[in-house]
């Protein structure tokens, strides 16, 4: 555990904390980003204005070289722009909001943030733990009602608050929205630089916002397509390391990679079950490609397609019974689903185009592609069965959907065309109206969104 | 075609041309292009390593080196037997050269099934250079989907350079 919950009182506020025993590792190195953000489209003139004054702390302390009423204002900063970012609400503040005191923490001036239009108002502190960590809570009112909708309390390591930040965007999200919490999420991705003739790919990571960005690999061998397990501890990928075309296990860690399975043979297009027990992945065979699935302990892979042509890819449904897939056995690519031992394999889509990179939300309810034609991919979502075709994108090449662990908001990469063409990071929700770029140190692809960290 | 020979034939004739070290090219399998030439010069007089890429380069021509695809397709064509032909000339010459035939696909693919796509155009290189009698296991095999484009344009033109198959000497 990175991040504990913890019950808020009054009494908590007020006086030194519990002793909570702190055992995980600091997080890696970190390389923060500013964030620089592109909005496409055109927002909810109606979003629900949520003010978030900067986070109040009894008396400045420095922890670990971090000085909690500067804290107080950065938190109120990852909170307000998890919540723009989200397309639903119109934070305000910190900046431009007078300070909160302590008391206020609990007792809010309703009065004073009805002045300022605001429906809901964010209230919350930092202090030392006392342990060397930091405690932070955080508070969502209503500021017609005069009353409290949610709170939250976190004691973290002192490298860990952008998470509580997110924890608490989180539940103010979940709280208004009704949906399920994603700011406290993780990205890996593939970093791009270089010529487009000779990129160089590296392996990186970051969290859904783009902040405490890692690079992974030095970029010597070409990384593609890698997918977080579902318990952030290891990511599967491709790499050509010694020129050759293979999945590996990369130990977070550990920092230690392993293949997940020994063959001649290119292995790639790699995917966790949601379980985390399983992997999927693509293997051709003297130009003949099929998916295997194998466990992530290694053993026997179970081949399961066989048809001639280029079977690719697959994602799980999340309850880890049925896989979604991409095939040309029909003569060009679409996508189908077949249970997770191979059967009852059946093709749905239909439109007119090519479908591909399929993947199962993890609500179950939808399916996002690459559809191309007419010389563009788009991103797009139907049903498991291939009903309600939306597209969501609109550009030259928008490629690989990844779902946000609610299942409300997709990132893929877009590349522009020619010479100078470049990759970059993009999410969209489900409107297909709230498009914005995602903030990266260099150019990126292959994004792949982790569920929300416990 | 009618190219295939008897092994103990062709191992008579590449023994041969790798004594000769200038060798002719078997009979038995078509010239080369006109203005290409064989390798008769590559080996003398130039520095260049016979069985080197430098030589394969020499041998084989302006990009005899490749053949190329048609948007999602893989079949050898005409032009592609000719140019692998050509190689294959090369390979009898130099029969402990080990190459890797890497496979690409242009820009209009996703990535995963543009890596099985260049799998596939590799894999039809090195079927059909086997099918002129060379021995499979000299020939490794990689795709690297769209991640090595030849032409950097987003153009009809750049897409047909780089839907291609492209032999590279790997040593000996």
């Amino acid at each position: 555990m990175l991040l504990r919950p913890i019950g808020l009182s009054l009494a908590l506020l007020l006086t030194t904390a519990p002793v909570f025993a702190q055992t995980s590792p600091a997080p890696p190195a970190v390389a923060p980003t500013e964030p620089r953000e592109t909005i496409e489209g055109t927002l909810s003139q109606d979003r629900t204005v949520i003010a978030i004054p900067a986070l109040a702390t009894p008396s400045a302390q420095t922890v670990a070289g971090l000085r909690t009423d500067t804290l107080g204002r950065q938190i109120a900063e990852v909170i307000a722009a998890d919540l723009e970012r989200s397309g639903l609400y119109a934070p305000v503040g910190p900046a431009g909001l007078r300070a909160i005191t302590m008391a206020e923490v609990t007792a809010p001036r309703f009065a004073d943030w009805q002045g300022n239009n605001a429906e809901n108002v964010v209230h919350g502190f930092v202090r030392a733990s006392g342990t060397g960590g930091l405690v932070v809570g955080c508070y969502l009112y209503d500021t017609q009602l005069g009353s409290e909708l949610v709170r939250q309390g976190f004691e973290i390591q002192p490298g860990d608050w952008r998470r509580a930040a997110h924890k608490c965007a989180d539940a103010i999200y979940s709280r208004l929205s009704g949906e399920a919490p994603f700011f406290d999420s993780r990205v890996a991705y593939i970093a791009e630089s270089g010529p487009k003739g000779n990129r160089i790919k590296r392996l990186a990571i970051m969290d859904s916002d783009g902040g405490n960005h890692r690079f992974i690999t030095n970029g010597q061998a070409l990384a593609l397509s890698p997918r977080f397990s579902p318990d952030y501890k290891k990511i599967v990928y491709v790499s050509y390391l010694n020129d050759r075309v293979r999945v590996f296990i990369y130990d977070v860690a550990a920092g230690s990679q392993k293949l997940v399975t020994e063959s001649r043979n290119a292995t790639f297009a790699p995917r966790w079950s949601p379980d985390g027990t399983q992997i999927l992945y693509s293997m051709a065979v003297g130009g003949n490609t099929d998916i295997y699935r194998i466990s992530a302990n290694g053993g026997t892979p179970v081949r399961l397609t066989s048809t001639p042509g280029i079977d690719v890819g697959g994602s799980f449904s999340p309850d880890g019974r049925k896989i979604v897939f991409e095939s040309d056995r029909s003569g060009s690519q679409q996508i189908y689903t077949m249970n997770i031992d191979g059967s009852d394999q059946q093709r749905i889509s239909f439109g007119g185009g090519r479908y591909a990179t399929p993947e199962w939300s993890p609500r179950g309810d939808l399916i996002a592609f690459t559809r191309m034609g007419g010389g563009e991919f788009r991103v797009g979502v139907m049903t498991p069965t291939g009903g309600g075709v939306r597209l969501l994108t609109n550009s030259w090449q928008d490629e690989a959907p990844t779902w946000s662990p609610n299942g409300r908001v997709i990132q893929f990469f877009r590349t522009t065309r020619g010479r100078e063409g470049k990759s970059s990071l993009w999410q969209v929700d489900l409107t297909g109206v709230n498009m914005r770029r995602l903030p990266t140190p260099q150019d990126g692809s292959d994004p792949s969104w982790g569920p929300v960290l416990p | 075609m009618t190219i295939r020979k008897s092994t103990a034939m062709i191992a008579a004739i590449t023994m041969l041309a790798v004594g000769a070290c200038a060798p002719k090219a078997p009979d038995t399998l078509p010239p080369a292009p006109e203005g290409t030439g064989t390798d008769t010069g590559a080996g003398t007089g130039t520095g260049v390593v016979p069985g080197s890429q430098e030589d394969f380069l020499a041998s084989v021509g302006l990009e005899g080196d490749r053949v190329f695809f048609d948007y999602d397709q893989y079949n050898v064509d005409a032009q592609d037997q000719a140019t692998l032909q050509n190689q294959a000339q090369w390979l009898q010459r130099n029969p402990a050269v080990r190459v890797t035939l890497e496979g690409h696909a242009d820009e209009r693919g996703t990535r995963d099934y543009n890596i099985a796509l260049g799998e596939r155009r590799a894999n039809a290189a090195k079927n059909y250079l086997a099918s002129l009698g060379i021995d499979p296991s000299r020939i490794n095999v990689i795709s690297y989907g769209k991640e090595r484009p030849a032409e950097l344009g987003s153009t009809e033109a750049a897409y047909a350079k780089n839907r291609r198959a492209v032999t590279v000497v790997i040593g000996q």
